[in-house]
């Protein structure tokens, strides 16, 4: 007794503090950003819900703010969200599939790999003056649908090719030997078992990095998307303007009325994007449930 | 007797590291090969030489020959996957694929070309792996429902659906809890019949009671090769029976 007593001071109601202090912390931390977030969203409906209404949605911009509408933006950011998509996913997946299953484990990989994870960082805007310079003058895809989905998809391919990557790597080996073992081919193996399990993973890197194409401005502006477009796009060589674009376009005006339809194109935004995160849960779940270990 | 498997001179690397030793050993047809020895002695690298499955790992090398019905499989003309379609395997741990019992049966068989019965192969592959009457009511629900030893049982089904010369089990029933460990033991005695078994395991007793033969690997050398009764009661070198009398490892 008395030697325990000398060699632990086990002062339990300090150590019970302690976690008390670090769990309120981590409380804090998590509702205060719920809060800035609820905030954000009531200032946002505040403005723009009573300019939400089928008009806004169906009219063309306009320099008169009751006349202003979505129109345009909304299918520019469809067009832009498809095409990034077909670009990007099978470039990203594919690459991640290489690096991961067929590329030897040497130092060129591992220069390729931290080449993608630095590339995951560099600004937005970099990206823009590269479009610039390849999609829109080099290759002369102008101001096009086209040129914005490559710039694009350049800048989410990062992200999509780490969390394939991600995802493929947590596919159980012994399910890989499994496949091997019956005679299955490398391919067989990817695209019976590896594929499949990893889906869910995979899905839910493609479908993030799709919000974030579709919430970025930065690389737009630069390789000069429209911010006054009158007209829906309707082929990839077309001029097209964006959500995005068109809320900056609208905050950036002197007048008052401006400001808040640019409120309801943000609600508008912010529904696509919600509605985009849902479906990456819902598809998820869905292909959980098949492969519960 | 046949030969089924000879392996010559065989040398096998990790990097700089030297698993196996000049090896020599021939594997006869139609019988249950036990590999036994000691943790790290190289039983399961010798193993998964035999169907290739050390092709995956970058720093592997071998030096030496194994001939698989007389032809060298490492040879430059020989195909890996041609090699694990003819010698299946049965891992450790158990590893159905997250399918349904049926799909884990026919995939194999499928992906390499299958023309046949299904349904029929499903049936047989599951009797001789002795799970048909636990599962033919629920061939459609998820394998990794089954308990551990169902499981393991379902792997031996799905290696055999594919009529492989030769299976190779690598410390199939450490896994398992003792009954199923017995049933899997019996499972091999009645599958000696018809397929040559090579099985890797670290439990002396197991090797006894369902091998024909023992090799008993130490350090990467073979020691000693024979038949197991003869092994087990009378072993000629000293290292072996140490080993068997568990005096170490």
């Amino acid at each position: 007794m008395n030697n325990k007593s000398t060699q632990f001071s086990d002062n339990i109601l300090f150590r019970k503090r302690k976690e008390m202090i670090f769990r309120s912390l981590c409380s804090i931390v998590t509702w205060s950003s719920i809060v800035i977030l609820l905030v954000l969203i009531y200032s946002v409906a505040k403005s723009g819900l009573n300019h939400l209404s089928y008009d806004f949605l169906n009219n063309f911009p306009s320099r008169f703010p009751h006349k202003a509408g979505i129109k345009s933006a909304l299918y520019g950011s469809v067009w832009l969200l498809i095409t990034v998509s077909i670009i990007s996913i099978p470039i990203g997946v594919g690459a991640a599939i290489f690096l991961e299953e067929y590329s030897k484990k040497n130092k060129l990989t591992k220069f390729i790999e931290i080449n993608i994870a630095n590339l995951a960082g560099v600004p937005s805007i970099v990206y823009g003056i590269l479009g610039l310079v390849i999609f829109v003058r080099f290759f002369s895809f102008d101001r096009s649908v086209l040129a914005g989905s490559f710039t694009m998809a350049l800048l989410i391919l990062p992200v999509i090719i780490i969390s394939a990557k991600e995802a493929i790597r947590s596919v159980p080996n012994s399910i890989r030997l499994g496949a091997y073992a019956l005679g299955a081919t490398k391919w067989q193996t990817i695209s019976h078992h590896v594929l499949p399990i990893a889906t869910p993973g995979i899905m839910t890197g493609v479908i993030l990095s799709m919000s974030r194409a579709i919430g970025e401005t930065a690389p737009l502006i630069m390789i000069g998307a429209l911010t006054y477009v009158a007209f829906v796009p309707e082929s990839i060589m077309d001029p097209f303007t964006t959500l995005p674009i068109q809320i900056y376009n609208w905050t950036s005006r002197p007048q008052a009325a401006f400001h808040d339809i640019a409120s309801a194109g943000i609600i508008i935004l912010l529904i696509v994007l919600l509605s985009m995160n849902a479906l990456a849960i819902y598809i998820r779940n869905k292909s959980n449930k098949k492969y519960d270990w | 007797m046949d030969k089924i498997i000879t392996i010559k001179n065989l040398n096998l690397f990790y990097g700089n590291t030297q698993a196996i030793k000049e090896c020599n050993l021939e594997i006869e047809n139609n019988k249950v090969t036990a590999i036994i020895g000691p943790s790290g002695c190289g039983k399961s690298t010798l193993l998964r030489s035999i169907n290739r499955m050390n092709d995956f790992i970058d720093i592997f090398k071998i030096d030496g020959s194994i001939e698989f019905e007389g032809n060298d499989i490492y040879s430059s003309k020989v195909d890996p996957v041609n090699i694990r379609r003819q010698i299946g395997m049965v891992f450790q741990k158990p590893n159905p694929f997250p399918k349904s019992i049926s799909e884990n049966i026919v995939w194999g068989p499928k992906i390499n070309g299958f023309t046949g019965n299904e349904n029929k192969l499903i049936e047989t592959s599951l009797q001789s792996a002795g799970l048909w009457d636990e599962v033919k009511d629920r061939l459609n629900d998820s394998a990794l429902a089954l308990s551990g030893g169902q499981q393991q049982r379902l792997c031996i089904a799905r290696a055999i659906a594919m009529k492989p010369n030769v299976i190779l089990m690598d410390e199939p029933c450490s896994a398992l809890d003792p009954k199923s460990t017995s049933r899997i033991e019996d499972l091999i005695l009645e599958l000696r019949d018809n397929y040559t078994i090579i099985i890797v395991t670290h439990n002396m007793q197991q090797a006894s009671r369902i091998s024909d033969k023992t090799a008993f690997l130490y350090e990467g050398e073979l020691i000693e090769y024979g038949e197991t009764k003869a092994m087990f009661t009378n072993p000629e070198e000293q290292r072996t029976e140490d080993y068997i009398t568990g005096r170490f490892g």
